[in-house]
Parts: structure tokens; sequence; C-alpha cells
């Protein structure tokens, strides 16, 4: 007995497209990607045009000429002769170390202050809600500003230095001085810097010393030297880390817990000093000459105002994003961890963090990006990041608008993805194992 | 876990979305309002006075352009602009003109596609520092910190000066000149370098202006204009004669006080051309024939705006120098009425 009946062959209609659920999916998506077609074509289309009436052409040329302008915070040479594709390079190099800077420092003040808002501490947790409140709900433009505004106003003057009784002084035994254009830190550099601007300064330091000049010039450093030192410290760090594995494995073995932590701090010590050594380390202190203070690092104020606010103004929502974290951790898990004889900071570290981090990683990548994108307000204070040199005098200077914000924009995404990328590496690095 | 990728689309927002009409004359009239753009403020060439009135010499080349085209003085709307913003306010026609004194370059005029309409000051740059440090030269200023406007030719003037002389210096980006002045006086700089003039009129707001000084050295010519949008010819031709006719009118001696007398005819014919008695003029540009006795009488003429708003007896107290009429040792040279 058959109970099934052929499904008489309907031929297509036209309707069906509409009426049949069959079709209606895929007729509603070929009308949304022609309008959206359309869309890009149109706004394409009337930016030809326009280019055309105004008489421009699109062309990014204007990257290989010289710049002509002067850049104060670069991190690698660059003169006004420099194109201005270099001038590019140096904002993005500004705009990043302002944004790795800042979501380290937002990181720390978040992490703490989200920490410290679950204190029981009356005074404690309620210091941290007005920090938390205060910042994220005043614009950070007027933050930027705010600190900006504070270190040029009520900082004294180079000048202010000068003299046998001076209105000010340095700090930490004269090596850092606060000053209205900036902070000006010691450096590290290296008598036998690899590289020539090492070997240019000890000829010219031989020659000093020869001539019987009494102070020769602080010795510079490279990239190659800080790249030797930062890899004998990652090995170094590496070396602790196995010396604590073993040391986890001979207490799951035995149950005794061998002491690491002075082998430990002389794997990551001795070796770097060490190198720091070899290299002939020695600190420049900064030193008031002519107008302004010479030699060690500059932070300039722009730099500081930017850097301050977008971690304080970060930070905020990182604290309020731990704090979240660590509350959904359910309290059956401290309990347990108190049961077991853990004490509250072992229990944090060990138990509640762990879990916590599942749940705040995601919102902290976006956190990461805001900061990141937050960062062309440098323009407000005179920062010198990739919005001010590519993107506002390079523009200026070459009438290139619309290249100019098409690479702005791209460098942006780039770098936001970037960021969304390695922070995912780690994420799943946290997340909870499903096996 | 399933893991999905979202490429969101790019989307590039109406970019120079309202570029570049041709005809700006027929604009203009249909609005009823000229958009001027000018500085975000420097007194004595374009600032709001204290009734919110904008006032200044840059200002009074905007009102002379309302009332010859308009009749009406005070048909513009100011638009305050930066040094970055003020090029692409004008490209994008969001300005009708831009009075803000900017140099007149090759680049600007060729390469960013602006037509300079003529020279309204002859200006350079200079230097301005606080008297004690003791600075008589721009050669001592080897190692300063120098506040800059950032996105003129100013920016680039300083940097070939700095480097062709062999010293150092720090540059403190800076957007307009209020935050100049700030940053200036809070000794955040030891220098302020803009166009001389510019120098004069911010020192002339200090407290104590005869604290700063301004270095001897010109470094650079800046030939400050007003300019439009490249391809507009008609309207071109209305900016750049305005300019002339307020030029030609001090030559000519035709001033705001007597300009009504004279408007009713002269044995001077190039006068009587200018204000519309004699030959088609006004016509020829689209205009009435009143367009220049208007243009004069909004704010006086070249020598009168100069006085009111930056000349000697100002607190500005600039002296006509290069900017005195060709019969009297400057530069001002109008081309004949004709």
């Amino acid at each position: 007995m058959s109970a099934s009946t052929d499904v008489p062959k309907e031929s297509f209609r036209l309707s069906q497209l509409i009426y049949d659920t069959r079709y209606r999916s895929i007729t509603i998506q070929v009308i949304a990607l022609v309008l959206l077609i359309g869309a890009l074509w149109w706004l394409i289309n009337n930016t030809v045009q326009n280019l055309e009436t105004l008489g421009k052409d699109f062309d990014f040329g204007f990257l290989t000429q010289p710049a002509g302008y002067d850049i104060n915070q670069r991190l690698i040479e660059y003169t006004s002769q420099s194109t201005h594709g270099r001038a590019a390079i140096v904002g993005i190099l500004n705009t990043m170390l302002v944004a790795i800077l800042g979501c380290a420092l937002a990181t720390v003040l978040g992490v703490i202050a989200g920490v410290l808002r679950l204190s029981k501490n009356w005074l404690v947790n309620n210091l941290m809600a007005v920090y938390v409140e205060g910042f994220r709900n005043v614009p950070l433009l007027l933050w930027i500003i705010l600190i900006f505004a504070v270190m040029t106003e009520s900082m004294p003057r180079p000048s202010d230095f000068r003299g046998d009784e001076p209105e000010a002084t340095m700090f930490l035994g004269d090596s850092v001085a606060v000053t209205n254009r900036g902070v000006y830190i010691p450096r590290i550099g290296f008598e036998n810097s690899i590289g020539p601007a090492g070997a240019t300064w000890r000829e010219e330091s031989t020659a000093a010393i020869e001539a019987g000049e009494e102070e020769p010039a602080e010795p510079p450093s490279s990239l190659v030297d800080w790249l030797i030192v930062l890899g004998v410290l990652g090995a170094s760090i590496y070396g602790a880390r196995w010396n604590t594995r073993r040391a986890n494995a001979a207490q799951e073995a035995t149950g005794e817990r061998p002491t690491t932590w002075h082998v430990n701090l002389a794997l990551i010590v001795l070796p770097t000093l060490a190198v720091m050594i070899a290299l002939g380390a020695t600190v420049a202190q900064p030193y008031l000459r002519g107008f302004n203070f010479a030699e060690g690092i500059h932070l300039r104020n722009s730099l500081i105002a930017l850097w301050l606010a977008l971690s304080l103004y970060t930070g905020a929502f990182i604290a309020e994003i731990v704090r979240a974290g660590i509350l959904a951790v359910s309290k059956g898990q401290t309990e347990a961890a108190n049961a077991l004889g853990l004490r509250p900071g072992r229990t944090m570290s060990l138990v509640i963090l762990p879990q916590a981090l599942r749940v705040i990683i995601p919102p902290l990548i976006s956190q990461y990006l805001n900061l990141t994108k937050n960062s062309s307000l440098a323009i407000a204070v005179g920062y010198m990041d990739v919005r001010s040199t590519l993107g506002g005098i390079t523009i200026n200077q070459t009438g290139k608008e619309l290249e100019g914000m098409l690479l702005l924009g791209l460098f942006y995404l780039v770098l936001s993805l970037a960021i969304s990328a390695l922070m995912n590496v780690y994420n799943n690095s946290v997340k909870l194992k499903e096996r | 876990m399933k893991k999905s990728v979202f490429l969101g689309a790019l989307t590039i927002a109406g970019l120079a979305a309202g570029a570049g009409s041709a005809a700006t004359l027929d604009d203009v009239t249909a609005r009823g309002t000229l958009n001027c753009g000018v500085t975000t403020g420097l007194v004595g060439f374009a600032a709001p006075n204290a009734n919110g009135e904008w006032q200044g010499f840059d200002v009074g080349v905007c009102r002379a352009v309302a009332a010859a085209v308009l009749g009406d003085p005070t048909a513009v709307e100011f638009v305050p602009t930066t040094g970055q913003t003020r090029f692409t306010a004008l490209a994008s026609g969001e300005i009708d003109m831009l009075a803000r004194n900017t140099t007149w370059t090759f680049s600007r005029d060729v390469d960013l596609k602006f037509e300079f309409t003529g020279i309204n000051y002859y200006d350079g740059q200079g230097f301005m520092v606080p008297r004690e440090l003791g600075v008589s030269s721009a050669k001592d200023l080897d190692g300063a910190t120098v506040c800059i406007q950032t996105g003129t030719t100013t920016e680039l003037n300083l940097a070939d000066f700095f480097r062709t002389n062999n010293m150092a210096y720090e540059p403190v980006p800076i957007e307009t000149n209020a935050e100049a002045q700030q940053q200036y006086l809070a000794g955040a700089c030891d220098v302020y370098t803009t166009d001389a003039s510019g120098l004069a009129a911010t020192r002339a707001t200090f407290e104590t202006p005869a604290d700063h000084v301004i270095l001897p050295e010109i470094v650079s010519k800046e030939p400050l204009g007003p300019l439009v949008r490249h391809g507009d010819n008609e309207w071109g031709d209305v900016v750049r004669w305005t300019l002339n006719a307020l030029i030609a009118a001090e030559e000519l001696g035709v001033t705001s006080a007597n300009v009504e007398e004279l408007a009713a005819g002269t044995n001077n014919p190039e006068i009587n051309r200018m204000l519309g008695t004699e030959g088609e003029l006004g016509a020829m540009l689209g205009l009435d024939a009143d367009w220049a006795k208007r243009a004069i009488m909004a704010g006086g003429n070249y020598g009168e705006l100069f006085e009111t708003h930056i000349g000697e007896n100002t607190p500005i107290g600039l002296a006509r120098g290069l900017n005195a009429q060709w019969t009297e040792g400057g530069l001002l040279y109008a081309p004949p009425f004709r």
C-alpha cells in the first residue's frame, strides 16, 4: 500500500518570489544587495564627480614629497626634509605609543579600582566610587584639556630652575624635572652602544678627553642595545618560570615546596645586569642648558595630558568591568576556597580572578579599542599623533583630504583589528576549556 | 564554539557633498547673505567686539563684498576657521570667500585649486619673545621652544629658517591664535612666531605689551589676501575688483565721507567709471552701477579700514610700511578702472 502521492510538478510563477517562503528570503537579500550596491555607487560617483568639479585628482604621490614641517616628538629619525609618508609613520608610532602606554596604565588603574570598589572598607569603597563616577561621566576631552592646562599653567618654567636660589628644584636627587613644558627624566645610555651612533660617540669622547675637556657628552643608546637587553630579560623570565614549574612538580611529588624566590630573583636580575654592564650602561640626567633642559627623556605635556586622561577615563570603565567580572563568580567559590584554608589573597588570585577573567576579557578588548581610537583627541593638546601629522598638517599642506582621510581610516581599522586579534588570542587562552 | 566573522561595510560618508557649484554670485544673491571665512579671533583683523559683532581689517573686506553684491554690509555670515579647517571650508562650499590673513603661495593657488583675488596686507613672518629673555636676534634662538600655529606657511618657514641657520628648536603645535597666546604667556614656549602683523595684534591684547619684543628679523614674504574657489571666475572678479576698488578709492581720494558727493559726478573719469556715473563697469561684473560706492561706504576705503582697525592710532599700532599706496612708496597698486 502506498500512501505517498506524487507532488504535482508546479511550474515556477513570479509571485512565488514574494509569497513562497522558499524563495522569499533570497528575494529580500537580492533586493538589499542591489540597494546597497546602488548606494555605494552613488557615493563613489558623487565623490568622483565632485573631485572633478573641484579639479582635483586622486593620487597618493604626495606621500613621497618632502613634508617641510617639523614634529616635536619622533620615535624614528625625521627632519623637515623627510617625506609626508615618513611624517605619517612618525604619527602612527606616536599614536601607538600613547595607545600602549594608555592601555597598560588603564588596566592597572582599572583592576585596582575594580577590586577596591568591592572592599568592605567604607572609605576605600566610596573613594573608588567617586573616581569611577567622576571619570566615567565627564567627557574625555575635558579631562585631557584640564590635565594639560594644569601642567602648563601651574608647573614652574625651565628658567625658574636657574640661579643660586632657584624658585623650583628637581626631584629625586636632581634627576627629574617637572616643568610647564613637560617632565624630563633620566635616560640610559650605553658606552659600548652597537651601531653608528655609538661608534661616533666613542671617537668624539676620546677626542674630548685628549683635548682635556671636562664633561664629554653622554653616550647614546640604539635600538639594537635595547633589543639585546630586553631579549636577555625575556629569556631570564622564561628561566624563572621554568624554575617555578620545577618547584610545582617537586611540591606535587613530595608535598614540600622548595623556596623559589631567591633563585627566581637571581635568574631575572643577574643576566640582565651583566649585559647592561657589558654594554657600559650609564644614566644620563637632564640638566638645564640654554632655553630648556637638555639630555634625558622629555615627556611633553601633550603626551602626559593625553596619556593620563586616556588612562584615568578608560580605567574607570575597566574598573566597572573588573567589578562585574568578580561579582559574576558565585560566592560559593570563595566559601569553598576559604573552607580549604586558602587565605583571602590566594583565594582572589587562584580561584576568583581566573574565573572572572573569562567575563572580563571580551569587554576589556572593546575598552582597549576605545582608548586607541580616543587617542585621536590628541589634536586638542597638540600631540603629534597620526591624526595631527597625516590627517592634519599633511592634508592641509597638500590638499589631499580624501586620500589622507582614507589612509587615516584604514590605519585605525588595521590597528583596531590587530588589537582585537591579539586580545582574542589571550581570551582563548583563559576561556573555559570545553572538552 | 562557533566563530563567525562579520565584515562591516565601510561607508565613506558624504564626502565633498556640497562642493563646487559654479555660480557663487547667483548663490549669494539668492541666499541674501555672504558666507565669509575669517579667523577664530585675531584682534584688529577679525574678532567679535563687545557687542558680538565681527570687526577688523579682514572683516572689512567681507563687508565691502557683501555691500557691493547684496547692498547690505551686515548681510555677512562670519564663519570662524582655523589654519587647518579654512581650506576645506572653502573647497567644500561652506564659505563663499576666505578673508583670513592667508598667504598667497604657488601651491595654494595652483595645487589646492584656489584663486587669490589680490593682496590686502603685505606681511612677513616675525618672532616675539619676552623682554626678560634678553634675546635681540632670531639667530640667538638655538634650542628655543617655539609656539606655532599648525597648517600654516609660517610652520614651513620656521622649519626652513632653523634648518638653514643650523639651529635646533622644539615646536609646540597649536590650533588657534588664542591658544598660542595662552601658551606663550604661561611660558610653555619661549617664542611665538606668526605674521608680524599678527604678532603686533596679539601683543596689543597683552596686559603689559612692553614686556614683549618683536625681533627685527622678518624671515619670509607673506602676502595676505582674500581667496575664492578656482574655476568660478565671475565670482573671483567680484571679490578681486571690490578689493581693487577699496585700494583705488584711497589713491583717488574717495572716502566714505565724500563718496556720496563724488558719486554725483566729478571731472575725474576714473572716479566716475568706478562709482558708476560713467561706463558700464558694474554691469560687466553682473552687479548694478553703485556697487563700488556701496563697498566704499561699508567701512571706508583701504586707508580708512587700515587706520580704523590696525593703524598707528589703534592699540595694534601698525605702520603702513609696505602697505602704503605706490605713490607713497608702498606696494599697493590697483589696476586701472577702465
